[in-house]
C-alpha cells in the first residue's frame, strides 16, 4: 500500500518537474539549432551564438541589465538589512506590525500594478521636480529596488529571528557600543543570508519584464525587454541562445544561494544537535 | 557607647551577617517587571554586600532570569530602582555598566576563537595590545585552558566552553558578575568539582557574583547568602544555614531540602518551649517562639533529624510515633524510610547505613514496627 502510493508520488512529482523543464529543455537544445526557422530543425551548430555576440544591440542590452542588476542588489541589500534589522531588534515600536506588512506587500503586488504606480511616480516627480528626466537607467534601477529590497529584507528577517539575541547581548554587556555590536557580531553572523539576499535580489532584477517595460524609456532596453520586443516580431534562434545564457546564469545564482542557505542551516542544526546531546 | 559604634561601623568580612552601617554594592528597591499585565518580577527588594556569592533560587519561570537581565541591563524596568556602588543604573546602557553576565547557554562568539572571545571585552575599553594579551594569558591560566585558545567555540567541550564563558565574564573584573545557571549544562561530577572551582576563583579575584540557579544543593555549596524566589517575589533571603533550618514558611521548607509537614494546633506556649498537638501527636519544642495558644501552626520535620528504631513496644509521649515501614528508598550512604502511622499519615525519615548489610537483608526492612522520635529542637514551626 504504502510503497504503491509511494511510487504514485513519484510519478507525479517526475511529471511535474517535467513540466517545468521540458520547455527548457527545448529552448536550449533550439539555440543549437542550424536553421534559420525555429521549428525545422536543421542540425547542431553556434553560429547563432555568432550571431548573438556581433549584435551590439544585445550587448548593450547585457550591459545594461547587468549594471542595473548590480547597483540594485547592492543597494537592496543594505536598505533590506536595515528593515530587516529594524523589525526584528527595534524591539516592539509603534506601528512594527503594520511597517512588517507594508515591508512584505510588494511581494504579493500584482506586478503590473507594481510598474503602473511607479510609473506614475515618476511622471508626476518629473513634474514637480524635473527629475528623473527621462526614463531609463535610474528609474529601471529606484523600480527594482522597490521591489527586491522587500525579498531581501525577508531574507535577513528570518535569519535575524533564527539567530536570537542573545550574542548581542553578550556583546553590549561586554561593553560593546551599538555599532561595535552591529559590525562585530551581527554582521558577521549575517554574511551567508546578506551574500544569498545580495544574489536572489540580482536575480530578481536580471529577470524582471513587466515593470522595467513599465518604467523604461526610449533606447533603455534591458535584456528580458529586447527579448520580448524582438520574439513580438515572430520567434528567433538568436534569442533562444540568449535566453539559454540567462538562464545558465540565473541557475549559478541561485545554486549559490540555496548551497549558502542549506551550509548555514546545516551548521545551525548541528550546533543544536551538539548542544542538546551535551545536555543530557 | 563611642567604641561600641566604631565596632558596628568597622567594614566586615562578612558585611551580609550584621548588615547595620555597611553599605551594600547593590541596591534594590521596589523592583517590578511585567510581561503584558502580568509581573515576572514583584516589587523586589534586596541588598547584596561586597564579595558576597549570592545565589537566586527557585523553579523553573519564576523571574530569576528576568531579574538578572534586569541587572545587566537588557530589559527595561516598570518600576523600582537598581543602584550598583552608589549609581542608579535607570539611565546607564548595558555596555556601560559595571557588571558582566556569564550567559545560561554561554553565548560565545562562534566566529572568534577562545582567546578572541576573552579579549572581546577588554578591546572595547581600548585598553592596550599588551595589557591584553597579559590579561587574556593569566584569565586562560586560571581557568586551566591555555591549549585550547586557538580553537573555536564549536571545538570544545560542554565544560571547556562554560569555562570559556566564566573567563570572559570575569576578565574585565566587574565590580558584579551575574551568573545564569552557569552550570546546568554540566553532568553531576563535573558540576560539582566546578561548583568549588568557581567558589575558589570567586575567593581569588574577589568579585561580588550573583548566582541564578535552580539546583539547590549548588546553592548551599556556593551560596554566602540565597534567596527564595517564586512567582517574581522573594519567598526568604539569608545563609544557606538559616535558609534550611529556619525556614519562614512552608514553601520554603519544602522547596529547600524536604520536610515532613503536619498542621497542628499551638497548645503551651512557654517562654522557652512551645507544644503543639498535630495530626501524628504531640510535638514538644525547646525554645519559645512568639505564636498564640491555640492557633493553627504548621509542624517540619527534615527526615535526617528523625531517629529510626525497630521496636515492638508501643511510644509514649511527644516527640514520638509508633508505624510501620511502608517502602524504603536504598541510596547508598543512606536509605529514605516511609513510616506509616496509625492516622494513616507517612513520615519519611532518611538514616545513613552505617553498617553494611549481610545476607542482603536490612537491619529495618519491609513491615516492621519501628518507633521514629525526634529532638526537642528539630522540629521547626511555621506560621504560614
Ligand atoms: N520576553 C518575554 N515576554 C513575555 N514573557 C516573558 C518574557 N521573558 C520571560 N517571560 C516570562 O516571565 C517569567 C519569568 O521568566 P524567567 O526567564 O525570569 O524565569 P526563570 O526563573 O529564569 O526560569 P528558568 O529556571 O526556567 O530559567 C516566565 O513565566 C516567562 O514565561
Ligand atoms: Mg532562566
Amino acid at each position: 500500500m504504502y510503497s504503491r502510493r509511494s511510487r504514485f508520488l513519484t510519478i507525479m512529482l517526475i511529471l511535474g518537474l517535467a513540466f517545468f523543464y521540458i520547455p527548457m529543455i527545448m529552448l536550449v537544445i533550439y539555440s543549437f539549432n542550424d536553421s534559420k526557422l525555429v521549428p525545422v530543425w536543421g542540425g547542431w551548430s553556434v553560429r547563432w551564438y555568432q550571431v548573438l555576440f556581433e549584435s551590439e544591440e544585445v550587448w548593450s542590452a547585457v550591459a545594461l541589465s547587468l549594471k542595473i542588476a548590480f547597483i540594485n542588489a547592492t543597494c537592496a541589500t543594505i536598505l533590506g538589512t536595515m528593515a530587516g534589522l529594524a523589525m526584528v531588534r527595534f524591539g516592539r515600536f509603534r506601528g512594527r506590525t503594520l511597517f512588517g506588512g507594508l515591508l512584505v506587500a510588494p511581494l504579493v503586488m500584482p506586478e503590473v500594478i507594481t510598474g503602473l504606480s511607479l510609473l506614475v511616480m515618476f511622471i508626476a516627480l518629473n513634474q514637480l521636480f524635473g527629475w528623473p528626466g527621462e526614463r531609463g537607467f535610474t528609474t529601471i534601477t529606484i523600480a527594482h529596488i522597490t521591489f527586491s529590497l522587500a525579498y531581501v529584507a525577508v531574507t535577513i528577517q528570518a535569519r535575524l529571528t533564527g539567530m536570537g539575541e542573545t550574542l548581542e547581548e553578550a556583546a553590549a554587556d561586554l561593553g560593546a557600543k551599538p555599532f561595535k555590536v552591529l559590525t562585530a557580531i551581527t554582521l558577521p553572523r549575517l554574511t551567508p543570508a546578506l551574500v544569498s539576499g545580495w544574489l536572489l535580489a540580482f536575480t530578481l532584477s536580471l529577470d524582471d519584464l513587466v515593470i522595467a517595460s513599465f518604467v523604461t524609456g526610449p533606447g533603455a532596453n534591458t535584456l528580458p525587454i529586447l527579448i520580448f520586443s524582438r520574439i513580438r516580431t515572430g520567434l528567433r534562434p538568436d534569442i533562444n541562445a540568449l535566453a539559454t545564457i540567462i538562464i545558465l546564469a540565473v541557475a549559478i545564482c541561485i545554486s549559490i544561494a540555496a548551497i549558502l542557505m542549506f551550509r548555514q542551516q546545516r551548521a545551525d542544526m548541528l550546533d543544536q544537535q551538539m548542544a542538546a546531546r551535551e545536555d543530557t | 557607647m563611642g567604641a561600641k559604634l566604631t565596632e558596628t561601623n568597622a567594614v566586615s568580612d562578612t558585611p551580609w551577617l550584621n548588615q547595620d552601617g555597611q553599605q551594600p554594592l547593590v541596591k534594590i528597591k521596589g523592583l517590578t517587571k511585567k510581561y503584558g499585565g502580568w509581573a515576572a518580577v514583584d516589587n523586589i527588594d534586596l541588598d547584596i554586600y561586597e564579595g558576597e556569592l549570592f545565589c537566586l533560587l527557585g523553579g523553573s519561570g519564576c523571574g530569576k532570569s528576568t531579574l538578572l537581565r534586569m541587572l545587566a541591563g537588557f530589559e527595561t524596568l516598570n518600576s523600582g530602582t537598581i543602584t550598583i556602588d552608589g549609581v542608579d543604573m535607570a539611565d546607564v546602557p548595558a555596555y556601560e555598566r559595571p557588571t558582566n553576565m556569564m550567559f545560561q547557554s554561554y553565548a560565545l562568539f562562534p566566529h572568534m576563537s577562545v582567546e578572541k572571545n576573552i579579549a572581546f571585552g577588554l578591546q572595547q575599553d581600548r585598553m592596550p595590545k599588551s595589557e591584553i594579551g597579559d590579561r587574556v594569558h593569566e584569565i586562560l591560566k586560571l581557568v586551566e585552558l591555555e591549549n585550547f585558545k586557538k580553537r573555536k567555540p564549536k571545538q570544545l567541550s560542554g565544560g571547556q566552553r562554560q569555562r570559556v564563558a566564566l573567563a570572559r565574564a570575569l576578565v574585565k573584573e566587574p565590580k558584579l558578575l551575574l551568573l545564569d545557571e552557569p552550570l546546568a549544562a554540566l553532568d553531576k561530577k563535573l558540576r560539582k568539582q566546578t561548583q568549588f572551582e568557581l567558589a575558589n576563583i570567586q575567593d581569588q579575584v574577589g568579585v561580588t557574583f550573583i548566582v541564578v540557579t535552580h539546583d539547590q544543593e549548588e546553592a548551599m555549596t556556593l551560596a554566602t547568602r540565597m534567596a527564595v524566589m517564586d512567582a517574581g517575589r522573594f519567598k526568604q533571603v539569608g545563609t544557606p544555614t538559616e535558609i534550611y533550618e529556619f525556614p519562614n514558611s512552608r514553601f520554603v521548607a519544602d522547596f529547600i531540602g524536604s520536610a515532613n509537614i503536619f498542621e497542628g494546633r499551638v497548645t503551651e506556649n512557654g517562654a522557652d518551649h512551645v507544644r503543639v498537638k498535630t495530626e501524628i501527636g504531640e510535638v514538644f519544642i525547646d525554645h519559645g517562639q512568639s505564636v498564640n495558644v491555640d492557633s493553627k501552626i504548621w509542624v517540619a520535620l527534615r527526615p535526617e533529624k528523625i531517629h529510626i528504631v525497630k521496636s515492638q513496644d508501643p511510644a509514649s509521649g511527644p516527640n514520638q510515633v509508633s508505624g510501620e515501614v511502608d517502602d524504603i528508598g536504598y541510596l547508598g550512604e543512606t536509605s529514605i524510610y516511609k513510616v506509616k502511622l496509625p492516622s494513616g499519615h507517612i513520615v519519611d525519615v532518611t538514616a545513613p547505613n552505617q553498617t553494611r548489610p549481610m545476607n542482603r537483608t536490612h537491619r529495618i526492612t519491609w513491615e516492621d514496627k519501628v518507633n521514629i522520635s525526634w529532638e526537642p529542637s528539630s522540629a521547626m514551626l511555621l506560621t504560614s
